[in-house]
């Protein structure tokens, strides 16, 4: 048997047929009715992703803006109470550690990692905390996302709170009632669908899964739905798309950086993402459309005319959505216009890709109307 | 005709000195959604165990690789235009493709439908 950690709706998931497979050490869902049907269904209806193997910190005491600042790129004292911001670890030299969500709660900071990082996140945060900031891992809590575009109508029906789930825009959050419990709420996913996030006492996760899939709109959606779902909407994942040895900048990830941090150039990194986000960096991240049917993945080659490497596909599969191969790539500067025309080899195969405008599918997020 | 299967999960249906060659339902269902299937062209010599066809589905790509020793007679041409085939009849329109086979002791070491039956419940 496998080592992998149980989480708490492992049998759940179980009890839906999900197909469990391992993923950065936890038994996930990778599966349930197939990836294509259950990326459709997300992308129509509402589907329910169960994302607890995600790392939930939580940052308090006198001075915890500065702490997380000191870590990130992020205006943590800019940040309202109910608002949330994409941001980065950064290592000394503007190397990516982590992408992670950061939220203000009434008590203080909420942060959001992945998985996979998290043991190592952890490992790098804690010595950097003064000692009147404490860090919490909430293992106690379980994290699910409600993605697509009937979810706000379907958690409607179950949830309660000082404002209607309507008040919340995209990267707003705030605290409701969810079976007799007090859970936060994010207008956020990894979908580019409209949707929620929300963290929520272990002990009713399974109450709320089964109340939440009970709705006609609502089916579970395994992690491989999540991943072919987060790659037509343009987001990066790391440790494949991004990691330490690529910068913001080259990542596409430059809004990460708040202008308040940049006009101060006080972040780790600050110097070289400061410097190449002036001078334009070498290579870029952008996305590929790829002719023909049959995927590139990960790993596949961006070549000259000679066949020489000059960029690398981080990210590939087959776009249910658009029905046709689609990727991201690292790519020299000078190929990154969409239209461009890009030669890529895979295990000696050649195949031809075009630069293509992230997202691949537009993102639906529930913004505040412009005036 | 004779039926075979391998621990790679294909079949083989053996025809007098010619076979056809797809894979499993249980294949297939551990594939999951399959979205590109490249078959070997008419003429291909195939030694056993040679890569002989490509399977890819939403998540990864899978080799497939010849059972037994033959020339390719003719690779499945509807699997290029729908790949859902070898999802929806596996072990019938969904075949990959025939060959003749170049060497019949090579069937020798293979599974009927009940080895591979018990096979797979092993797993």
């Amino acid at each position: 048997m496998s080592d992998d950690a149980v989480l708490p709706l492992d049998s759940w998931h179980r009890a839906r047929d999900a197909r469990m497979a391992s993923f950065a050490g936890y038994a996930m869902p990778i599966q349930y009715e197939g990836i294509i049907a259950e990326h459709l269904w997300t992308r129509e209806n509402a589907g329910l992703f169960d994302v607890s193997h995600m790392g939930q910190l939580f940052f308090s005491g006198d001075g915890v803006e500065a702490a997380i600042e000191a870590l990130t790129p992020a205006d943590v004292e800019g940040l309202a109470l109910g608002r949330q911001r994409y941001s980065l670890l950064l290592t000394g030299d503007g190397g990516i550690i982590d992408d992670l969500m950061i939220a203000r709660w009434r008590q203080g900071i909420y942060m959001v990692v992945n998985a996979a990082t998290k043991g190592a996140d952890i490992a790098h945060i804690e010595p950097h905390l003064p000692d009147n900031v404490s860090m919490k891992v909430l293992t106690d809590r379980a994290l699910i996302a409600l993605q697509g575009p009937k979810a706000a109508e379907a958690l409607g029906r179950h949830v309660s709170g000082e404002y209607g789930l309507d008040a919340l825009i995209f990267m707003a959050g705030g605290q409701y009632r969810l079976a007799g419990e007090d859970v936060w709420i994010s207008r956020s996913g990894y979908t580019g669908e409209d949707g929620f996030e929300i963290s929520l006492p272990a002990t009713i996760v399974e109450e709320v899964a089964e109340a939440l899939c009970g709705e006609p709109e609502v089916k579970p959606i395994g992690l491989g739905a999540r991943d072919s779902l987060r790659l037509e909407a343009g987001l990066p994942l790391y440790g494949h798309d991004i990691d330490e040895h690529t910068s913001p900048i080259e990542a596409g990830l430059g809004f990460a950086l708040s202008k308040r941090r940049r006009e101060a150039g006080d972040f780790p990194g600050a110097a070289q993402i400061i410097r190449q986000r002036e001078e334009g960096p070498s290579k870029k991240r952008v996305g590929l459309i790829v002719e023909g049917r049959q995927p590139v993945r990960e790993g596949a080659l961006v070549v000259d005319a000679e066949g020489q490497e000059i960029g690398k596909v981080t990210s590939g599969g087959f776009s249910p959505s658009l029905e046709k191969p689609i990727a991201m790539a690292y790519v020299p500067a000078a190929l990154a216009e969409p239209g461009t025309e890009i030669a890529l080899q895979q295990r000696g195969k050649p195949f031809a890709g075009t630069v293509t405008a992230l997202p691949f599918v537009p993102h639906t997020y529930h913004r505040q109307p412009k005036p | 005709m004779a039926r075979y299967f391998t621990e790679e999960h294909e079949w083989i249906d053996v025809d007098g000195d010619s076979a056809t060659i797809g894979i499993t339902d249980y294949a297939q269902e551990q594939l999951g959604d399959i979205v590109f299937v490249e078959v070997p062209d008419a003429g291909a010599m195939l030694e056993k165990g040679d890569d002989a066809a490509v399977v890819e589905s939403v998540k990864a790509a899978s080799d497939v690789y010849a059972p037994v020793s033959g020339e390719v007679m003719e690779g499945n041409d509807l699997l290029a235009e729908e790949p859902g085939l070898v999802n929806s009849a596996p072990e019938e329109e969904g075949w990959f493709f025939r060959m003749t086979l170049s060497d019949k002791d090579e069937l020798n070491g293979l599974m009927d439908a009940k080895e591979y039956k018990d096979f797979i419940a092993s797993l």
